[in-house]
């Protein structure tokens, strides 16, 4: 099955792979981390063959440019005053002191907790997109939980 | 208690899911295409034009106009196959057509200035295209004619099936090959739009030239 054209992909995919990224690195930086996917996957496009699992095609694309951004910001010393202007309004995140518990889990976890319950994946995705086992992508998603209840809920739900 | 805290966070967990992003999304993505579009990565930009004879499709390459369609349907779908499948909405890419398109609808253009990118079609059928390009807005000619001018003159059927396989409307102006038996005859948009646009042009149809 040969990709459509990449406009019916976008228009299937795009709210998946912002909300992915917005849970995933936060609203501020989800408007890069989209362009950066979105160009990766273009030039990607010409040459893919399956057109069967765009979804987690484009995850998998989307996740490592939001482990690029966490890596980023961890160089970033302050966060600079004089940020370009963000393009789309920001999205209000409930519960954000849970999303910032999040945001500090280790990478793997933190993507399989979003991709799961945020995505509403089945395990075989998580695993697929995040290139581990099914088996893998449930013990990180179990790892992230029990941390973010250490993090979290013990002092505020 | 402990399985209840773990519902609880995966219940706050799956809040995410509900969270309206359909605005934010929209947004970010127009900017990331433009910036995608300013490094050459999109292949055929597409968007709609509206006319006084409906929406119109409109795709255009580095090349120039590919496509003007009056029925939208399969019309991505055909470019993906057959030029590349990096066919994304670009309404900015489009102006320079949306502009002359309004220009002629508002009767201040007789002729087009856009570049055609010939690339959908080949062969005898390109032949009979470019030819059509040639006829002169105002005027109109028949299949007869327009055969022989591409050297096969007796070949007016299938002239015929090489305009009505048009790929730019209304700028490559297959509306203006008419039967030689008097009427508008077919067109791919109904007659009723070939009516208009003869109209829109003054054309006289008693002169079928050239002869």
């Amino acid at each position: 099955m040969s990709p459509p054209p990449f406009q019916t992909f976008l228009d299937r995919h795009r709210d998946a792979v912002y909300r992915f990224l917005v849970f995933s690195v936060g609203s501020d930086d989800a408007d890069d981390c989209l362009q950066e996917t979105f160009t990766a996957a273009l030039r990607a496009y010409p040459r893919l063959e399956d057109g069967s699992n765009l979804r987690a095609w484009v995850l998998t694309i989307a996740h490592r440019k939001a482990i690029d951004s966490h890596r980023g910001r961890a160089r970033r010393p302050v966060p600079t005053a004089d940020l370009p202007e963000k393009p789309s309004p920001a999205v209000t995140l409930p519960d954000p002191g849970l999303w910032e518990a999040v945001g500090k889990l280790p990478p793997k976890q933190r993507a399989a907790v979003v991709l799961r319950f945020v995505s509403d994946l089945p395990f075989r995705q998580v695993g697929r997109i995040l290139d581990i086992s099914e088996a893998a992508a449930r013990q990180n998603v179990h790892e992230g939980i029990a941390n973010l209840r250490k993090e979290y809920a013990d002092d505020e739900l | 208690m402990t399985n209840f805290e773990l519902d609880e966070i995966e219940a706050a967990l799956r809040r995410g899911a509900a969270v309206d992003v359909d605005t934010q999304a929209e947004a970010a993505t127009i900017s990331a295409i433009a910036a995608a579009d300013r490094e050459g990565l999109i292949d055929v930009a597409v968007s709609t034009v509206d006319s006084p004879v409906g929406d119109l499709l409109v795709a255009v390459t580095p090349q120039g106009l590919v496509r003007l369609a009056f029925d939208p349907t399969h019309v991505l779908d055909d470019l993906a196959e057959r030029i590349s499948p990096r066919v994304v909405e670009s309404p900015v890419r489009l102006d320079p057509v949306r502009r002359e398109l309004d220009e002629y609808f508002e009767g201040r253009r007789r002729a087009f200035d856009l570049v055609i990118d010939w690339s959908l079609t080949s062969g005898f059928r390109r032949q009979v295209l470019e030819a059509t390009a040639r006829i002169p807005s105002g005027h109109v000619t028949t299949y007869g004619a327009l055969a022989a001018q591409v050297g096969k003159p007796s070949a007016a059927r299938a002239v015929g099936g090489a305009v009505g396989s048009n790929p730019v409307a209304i700028v490559v102006p297959c509306h203006r090959v008419v039967p030689a038996s008097g009427g508008v005859g077919n067109y791919g948009g109904g007659p009723e739009r070939k009516e208009f646009l003869l109209e829109l042009e003054h054309a006289d149809t008693s002169v079928k030239g050239p002869r």
